[in-house]
């Protein structure tokens, strides 16, 4: 320990200069933590290596993947598991079913809850509408499996025991976190803005489309993200809700490699990897928003 | 809380206004569907606990009889058990880690957004499916790693060892929620002056020293909110068990979540809401405690 580690933050992730930032130029100019750079680069593996074998295993053929170990290089590279994963779990049907139900998940939750949050947030002095704030947050403390045996026996009755009331029970369980970040964010709007509008003639609807729910489009954005995940990666209340088997979402179909499968491991890890696909490839295009909402708009 | 929580836009206006009704219009179906979709089936399960329900047909009331049942029932005693040994466990792993990486990810390091994008990335992969991948190692690669080096206690599957299967399951539900934790750390950590570690670098204070005495109490708050967080959103643990050991070996890593929602398909439905009711019971206490520790802190 003769060198110690000099911890500090670096001031390129301080995006308001502070004030006090004139006297800084030497310290920045320090050089890179090679020590904690390394030491991260090793730790990454403990999230890389489980991907590459998802990755390799999905690209052998099956015998390769029996007898082999599992952190060899797919060699030659197979595409049959692929094809196998994609008849059996009927990946085009479920895919559609995953990307509906994900799709309306976002859009319910956006606009039932960017409306629902300037009705609380412009009408903050009546009753009704404070109430209503604390009724929605208080789902928060409501976890699924308290109500799922209930869910389950009413969406049955009412025929929603089927993708679409997946779906909207996903819009739901999202509207308490949705909410309060669309109120948190609706504080930091100024009231002159909606005045003048209301001054030129326009009535609420016209407020809210012209201009609410356009302020609120970076919130929309994280909110959309958080519940896009919540939905496509569901297990519990799909393979719960859903009666037919046939209409199931990608995760829940996964099951199908536990007991009939459970040798064809390239077949398994190719569903896999299909499954979780998307979900990555969402997240490399949209990084920014989730890091940044989460970050600024959650934690105030 | 009420008053922490307001969003005051309009409290500088005319009390008593009156509300334009098209924010009826704008908050009232979202309140109805909700009501529907949440507070019915939870007020059904709490008032069916009370009675001989099973699922359908008629039933009477039987008092408490399902709770004193619920109480002098060994598997789901250790169900409550295992459920709070894991969410403990659980939220310590993914807390220290994660500070630790918001401290280390922070710092002057080379690759920094790519090595962030990394430790971020499991967050958005579905708990089944990772689930069903780290079985994969640990049946399978685990094991045969172990004895290519002659490490007898790992020869065999930890998955199918019932004194040892809670640490897959511990494991894998710690790499999925550390990203989040990270997050909130990150912002943290960022939320920090810079000055304040300058002063102490002029004092001679350098690495862990700044750690202990500048970085862990200024981010306390935050520490507060991800280990509430974590620990409530651990006690609902169902896919990553169902992926892993599916409750076993035996009953050995059955948490409450799944004792309720096994308990469906047996026919135990008011049996398993009187469960449900506890664990909500349970849930509220966990949430209340943390309203007094984070008063005014957050919302959630």
């Amino acid at each position: 320990m003769t060198t110690p580690v000099a911890v500090g933050i670096d001031p390129a992730d301080k995006a308001i200069p502070a004030p006090a930032a004139k006297g800084r130029g030497r310290r920045q100019r320090l050089g890179t933590n090679w020590t904690i750079t390394i030491v991260l680069a090793v730790c990454s593996l403990s999230v890389l290596v489980p991907l590459y074998v998802t990755i390799s295993m999905a690209f052998k053929t099956t015998k390769q993947a029996v007898d082999g170990n599992a952190f060899s290089l797919p060699l030659p590279v197979s595409l049959s598991g692929f094809r196998e994963a994609w008849t059996l779990t009927d990946f085009p049907r479920s895919f559609v079913i995953s990307v509906g139900v994900a799709a309306v998940t976002v859009t319910g939750t956006i606009i039932l809850a960017t409306l629902a949050s300037y009705a609380i947030s412009h009408n903050w002095e009546h009753r009704l509408f404070r109430y209503s704030f604390f009724y929605l947050l208080a789902a928060m403390f409501l976890p699924f499996p308290v109500v799922a045996l209930s869910q389950v026996k009413l969406t049955g009755m009412v025929h929603l025991d089927n993708p679409i009331g997946v779906a909207i029970l996903h819009v739901m369980f999202q509207l308490s976190f949705s909410v309060m970040l669309f109120t948190a964010f609706l504080r930091s709007i100024p009231g002159e803005l909606e005045e003048s509008a209301r001054m030129d003639g326009a009535t609420t609807g016209i407020v809210f489309w012209r201009l609410i729910f356009p302020l609120l489009a970076p919130m929309s954005a994280t909110v959309g993200i958080f519940a896009f995940l919540a939905s496509w990666n569901d297990y519990m209340m799909p393979v719960l809700i859903t009666s037919n088997p046939k209409l199931q979402t990608l995760p829940v179909l996964q099951q199908i490699f536990q007991t009939q499968f459970s040798n064809n491991y390239n077949v398994s890890f190719a569903s896999y990897l299909m499954a979780m696909a998307p979900s990555i490839i969402v997240y490399l295009i949209t990084q920014r928003w989730v890091i940044s909402g989460l970050t600024q708009g959650a934690i105030k | 809380m009420a008053t922490a929580t307001a969003p005051p836009t309009t409290s500088r206006r005319a009390h008593r206004r009156r509300v334009d009704p098209v924010f009826y219009a704008f908050l009232v179906p979202t309140l109805v569907l909700f009501t529907l979709a949440i507070t019915l089936p939870a007020v059904m399960g709490i008032v069916l606990s009370f009675t001989n329900s099973v699922g359908f047909g008629t039933f009477t009331f039987v008092g408490l009889t399902n709770y004193v049942a619920v109480f002098s029932d060994p598997a789901l005693l250790h169900a409550y058990l295992f459920t709070l040994f894991f969410a403990c466990i659980t939220t310590v792993v993914v807390n220290v880690i994660a500070f630790l990486l918001s401290i280390a990810l922070t710092a002057k390091i080379r690759a920094k957004v790519a090595l962030r994008s990394i430790f971020v990335l499991p967050m958005v992969i579905a708990g089944i499916v990772i689930a069903y991948v780290f079985s994969y190692l640990f049946a399978n690669s685990l094991p045969a790693l172990a004895q290519s080096v002659g490490f007898g206690p790992l020869e065999q599957s930890i998955l199918a060892n019932p004194h040892l299967a809670w640490i897959a399951i511990v494991t894998v539900a710690a790499w999925q929620a550390i990203p989040g934790a990270l997050l909130i750390y990150i912002a943290g950590v960022l939320s920090i002056p810079g000055d304040v570690y300058e002063a102490a670098s002029l004092d001679g204070a350098t690495g862990w020293r700044q750690v202990v005495s500048i970085t862990m109490p200024l981010t306390a708050g935050y520490i507060l909110i991800n280990v509430i967080i974590s620990f409530k959103g651990f006690m609902n643990v169902y896919d990553v068990i169902v992926g892993l050991t599916n409750g076993g070996p035996g009953t050995a890593t059955t948490s409450v979540a799944m004792s309720i929602f096994n308990g469906f398909g047996n026919g135990d439905y008011a049996y398993q809401m009187a469960n449900a009711t506890i664990f909500f019971l349970i849930g509220v206490v966990i949430a209340l405690l943390q309203m007094r520790l984070n008063r005014g802190k957050a919302a959630f």
